[in-house]
């Protein structure tokens, strides 16, 4: 089993308060990402949950168990550090052995994890190396070998892949999501890339200046935003926001329209506009719009479209597709 | 780009840093010499540089009068007793100032060193009488506290130092593995931190050695060190230039090897993390 509750957890350093309550059920086998931009408290919170940081005030409970006020060794969780945080001084070997054997594990049930371990990680040829020797992928797969050898009770993943470069990071990201799916643990994953959230995440916390703004699934993030920040966090480009007489024409102090919810028209439209640039990704193009009163757009066109800098346009929104939010940033429902 | 230097310039230089460095060695070489002589030679004025009559006599005098190996034993065991004792206490305390400080971790690592600041004499008194009255006069417990505790701002400043220089993560991953405090420091600190621990030890080892207002203020016969050793050949009743040449060479000879073969360690240490 592993659970996961945050009942008010409060966390100040000093008269800094880094989360002024947060709550939140984990569930057994779920896939939970905290995401939000940097210093919104998400590593901070996962620390807490890991016991490497004290709880100033509210309730941290493990498979029902408080274990607020039990140290780190014993909750039964493993971390994957940003860093990785190998031990420079042990081989691959003695890495993955570390936490079995500060368990006292009997040697011969060691070396079978290990080896069981490596052989899943692709590691097997790089046991008796160190980790200076490795590559940054390799390294990344060594801490999460130590991590899965223990059988702990949940991951907690702490921005693992932001040291990869892009085109490893999206391997490890397939990998990591296999890992889930394979063992069915409990992980809970902290990253500032959206993208990351929305393709691994069973489910979605968004942090703000140590709040929980939202918690859902991908898309529930994706179509029902709760407010201005989520609107704006999730979703690649950004969401358009604009505010004034546009937004009060939906009855809204700002209203939202994704780059993708937006049609090119011939004539009329909702909105005209100039092109001032486009962004070609094959697939798909970007236009940056000066839409007038209603500020610069993004406007997602096919990867085809021929619409060059200076060109007129006219864009056409789908009333079922937009945003409305109040003066507080709330969503208007 | 390096600076342009003339070679006439750059010989200058060379040849004043190795005049330098001789005028510094010199004392310690005209003791080694002065060992080396009948005490005629080593009083003779103008003083008989190299061509004298060599003798070992003043060693053999030496050690039969005193007990060369009784003295150099107890420097052995105060110098590493004092070190080892020290660096118990210095490792945990660094380790807790470098990764869990609080708001006067800071203020405590100076007043540690304000410690160093103040004459070891107005100590002498108080120090001697707690002594006398524990029986712990000419003892080598004793002596080797007062060492351990001379040292330690310092074995705590180094590790200190060398401990900041360690990934934190480290540690914490080595927490959520299931390690206590303990076995973290044990198995995780301690190894990482060899180099600096190293330099450290080095260090400690040779100022024990050579530290002599304290081994001789509180140290007389079955405790006391080479220091002591030396100091009884500076006798009120006529000094025996000779013999006391010899036996500071003979005191000395031990830690000028160590030091030597442990330069590059030493350098090492002293100057690690000034450059990453």
């Amino acid at each position: 089993m592993g659970t996961i509750t945050l009942k008010n957890v409060r966390k100040a350093f000093g008269d800094a308060v880094i989360i002024p309550g947060a709550s939140l059920e984990i569930g057994h086998g779920e896939f939970v990402v905290f995401v939000g931009p940097s210093g919104c408290g998400k590593s901070t919170l996962l620390r807490l949950i890991a016991g490497l940081e004290d709880l100033t005030s509210g309730d941290i409970l493990i498979d029902g168990h408080n274990v607020s006020d039990v140290p780190p060794s014993k909750r039964g969780l493993s971390m994957v550090f940003q860093s990785y945080a190998l031990y420079p001084h042990m081989s691959v070997r003695n890495n993955i052995a570390f936490g079995l054997k500060m368990a006292g594990m009997p040697k011969d049930e060691i070396d079978a994890k290990v080896v069981k371990a490596a052989a899943t990680l692709n590691l097997t040829e790089y046991l008796d190396r160190k980790p200076r020797m490795l590559s940054g992928g390799q390294r990344q797969r060594v801490a999460i070998g130590r991590a899965i050898v223990r059988q702990p009770k949940g991951f907690l993943f702490d921005e693992p892949l932001s040291n990869l470069d892009a085109a490893l990071r999206v391997n490890m990201r397939v990998e990591i999501m296999q890992l889930h799916q394979d063992l069915g643990a409990t992980m809970v994953y902290v990253t500032h890339d959206q993208v990351e959230a929305m393709t691994m995440a069973d489910r979605i916390v968004v942090l703000n200046r140590g709040v929980i703004e939202q918690v859902g699934s991908p898309l529930e993030l994706y179509h029902k935003p709760q407010s201005i920040f989520v609107a704006g966090f999730i979703g690649s480009p950004k969401m358009n926001l604009v505010s004034g007489a546009n937004a009060q024409a939906f009855k809204a102090h700002t209203m939202g329209v994704r780059p993708e919810h937006m049609a090119i028209v011939g004539t009329g439209g909702d909105w005209q506009g100039t092109i001032l640039l486009t962004e070609h990704l094959g697939s798909d193009s970007f236009l940056h719009v000066d839409a007038g009163d209603a500020g610069r757009l993004t406007v997602r066109a096919p990867g085809d479209f021929g619409g060059k800098p200076g060109d007129a346009i006219a864009l056409k929104l789908d009333p079922a597709r937009i945003h409305r939010f109040d003066a507080a940033g709330k969503a208007l429902r | 780009m390096a600076r342009a230097v003339s070679p006439r310039r750059r010989l200058f230089f060379t040849a004043l840093a190795w005049a330098i460095a001789f005028v510094i060695f010199f004392p310690i070489l005209w003791t080694v010499l002065t060992s080396f002589k009948s005490e005629g030679d080593a009083i003779e004025l103008p003083p008989k540089f190299l061509f004298f009559d060599w003798t070992l006599e003043n060693y053999a005098v030496v050690q039969q009068r005193s007990d060369y190996l009784k003295f150099a034993m107890n420097s052995v065991y105060l110098a590493l007793g004092s070190t080892l004792f020290a660096l118990v206490l210095a490792i945990p305390a660094a380790w807790a100032m470098a990764f869990a400080p609080g708001k006067r971790t800071k203020d405590i690592l100076m007043w540690m060193l304000s410690t160093k600041m103040m004459p070891p004499v107005g100590a002498l008194i108080p120090l001697y009488l707690i002594f006398r009255d524990l029986g712990l006069l000419d003892s080598r417990g004793g002596i080797i506290t007062v060492l351990m505790l001379l040292n330690l701002p310092i074995i705590i400043w180094m590790l200190y130092t060398y401990f900041k220089e360690i990934p934190g993560e480290i540690l914490e991953a080595s927490r959520m593995d299931g390690a206590s405090i303990g076995k973290e420091l044990l198995y995780v600190l301690a190894p990482m931190a060899v180099p600096g621990i190293a330099s450290t030890v080095l260090l400690n080892v040779i100022l024990a050695w050579n530290e002599a207002f304290w081994t001789l203020s509180l140290t007389t016969k079955d405790a006391a060190p080479l220091t002591q050793f030396i100091a009884s050949y500076s006798s009120p009743e006529g000094l025996f230039w000779a013999k006391l040449s010899a036996a500071s060479t003979m005191a000395i000879a031990p830690i000028l090897v160590l030091g030597w073969f442990a330069q590059k360690q030493l350098v090492r240490g002293l100057t690690f993390g000034a450059v990453k």
